[in-house]
């Protein structure tokens, strides 16, 4: 069970993870969101594209990072061998989908469930976390409550909507 | 469970009928032959069967809806559809 944790206005763990070509990313500059997913849950797959269409909307102003935690012995869906296959059945992603083998980073961030979206700002301060939007089966709300954050950060805004629930399945501790 | 419910009113058939059956280990999940939650069987028969290469244990479900999209929840036509097939055997 995850018992730690950053609240809003904390600064970001460091981390130090590879991605599915085995380079590893840091976080070394904000604004950066960082979200939790994985290939086998369906409130992740279903806002998946939501996702993806963000961090293209947002590049050049905004890092995004995917991470999976889950166990992948239990599930081997969520294997690293089985990220680099979805990547690249997909045509490759516009952000780096990074393996938490560990479980280390999601326990300090902590993150709960797939997905869950961490929003920093330039700082690397927490500025939004939760869900991407009010409903995974509806794609017409278009991740608005994770715009709605990123657009406040980058126009040195308060984020008028911090903290929601993030919805989805739990992460896979080992 | 709701939605099954709602369709079992539907289709004429009582609610309370519906059992509920919580699978807590991956040994009940093998007795059970189940893919994952949730797992909707209606006359016995899953109400959008699994492939044969999905696994049986603890996992979520991924149901594909009729207009494509992917969701943790079985389309509500394929719901209907089943217990309507149920019903006219």
């Amino acid at each position: 069970m995850n018992q730690q944790g950053i609240a809003i206005g904390d600064l970001a763990p460091d981390l130090a993870l590879p991605d599915t070509d085995g380079q590893t990313w840091r976080l070394s500059a904000g604004p950066v969101v960082v979200y939790w997913t994985c290939n086998h849950c369906p409130y992740a797959l279903a806002w998946h594209d939501r996702l993806l269409d963000v961090a293209r909307d947002y590049e050049g102003r905004v890092r995004f990072l995917a991470v999976n935690s889950n166990d992948a012995e239990r599930y081997p869906a969520d294997s690293p061998q089985a990220m680099r296959e979805r990547v690249g059945a997909e045509g490759g992603w516009p952000h780096p989908y990074l393996y938490d083998e560990s479980q280390e980073v999601a326990r300090a961030f902590g993150a709960e469930r797939t997905p869950d979206v961490f929003a920093f700002d330039g700082d690397l301060a927490l500025r939004y976390r939760g869900a991407p939007d009010a409903d995974y089966d509806d794609p017409a709300q278009n991740a608005a409550w994770l715009r709605d954050a990123l657009d406040a950060v980058l126009e040195g805004r308060e984020v008028g909507r911090a903290e929601t629930d993030p919805v989805g399945c739990t992460i896979k501790w080992k | 469970m709701g939605m099954v419910r709602a369709e079992m009113e539907v289709a004429g058939i009582d609610p309370a009928e519906l059992r509920i059956v919580e699978v807590t280990s991956e040994e009940d999940a093998a007795r059970h032959r189940f893919p994952g939650s949730p797992t909707i069987r209606i006359g016995g028969r899953d109400v959008q069967p699994p492939g044969p290469e999905e696994p049986i244990g603890l996992t979520c479900r991924v149901y594909r809806h009729r207009d494509g999209r992917l969701s943790p929840l079985p389309d509500r036509a394929d719901i209907r559809v089943a217990l309507e097939e149920m019903v006219s055997r």
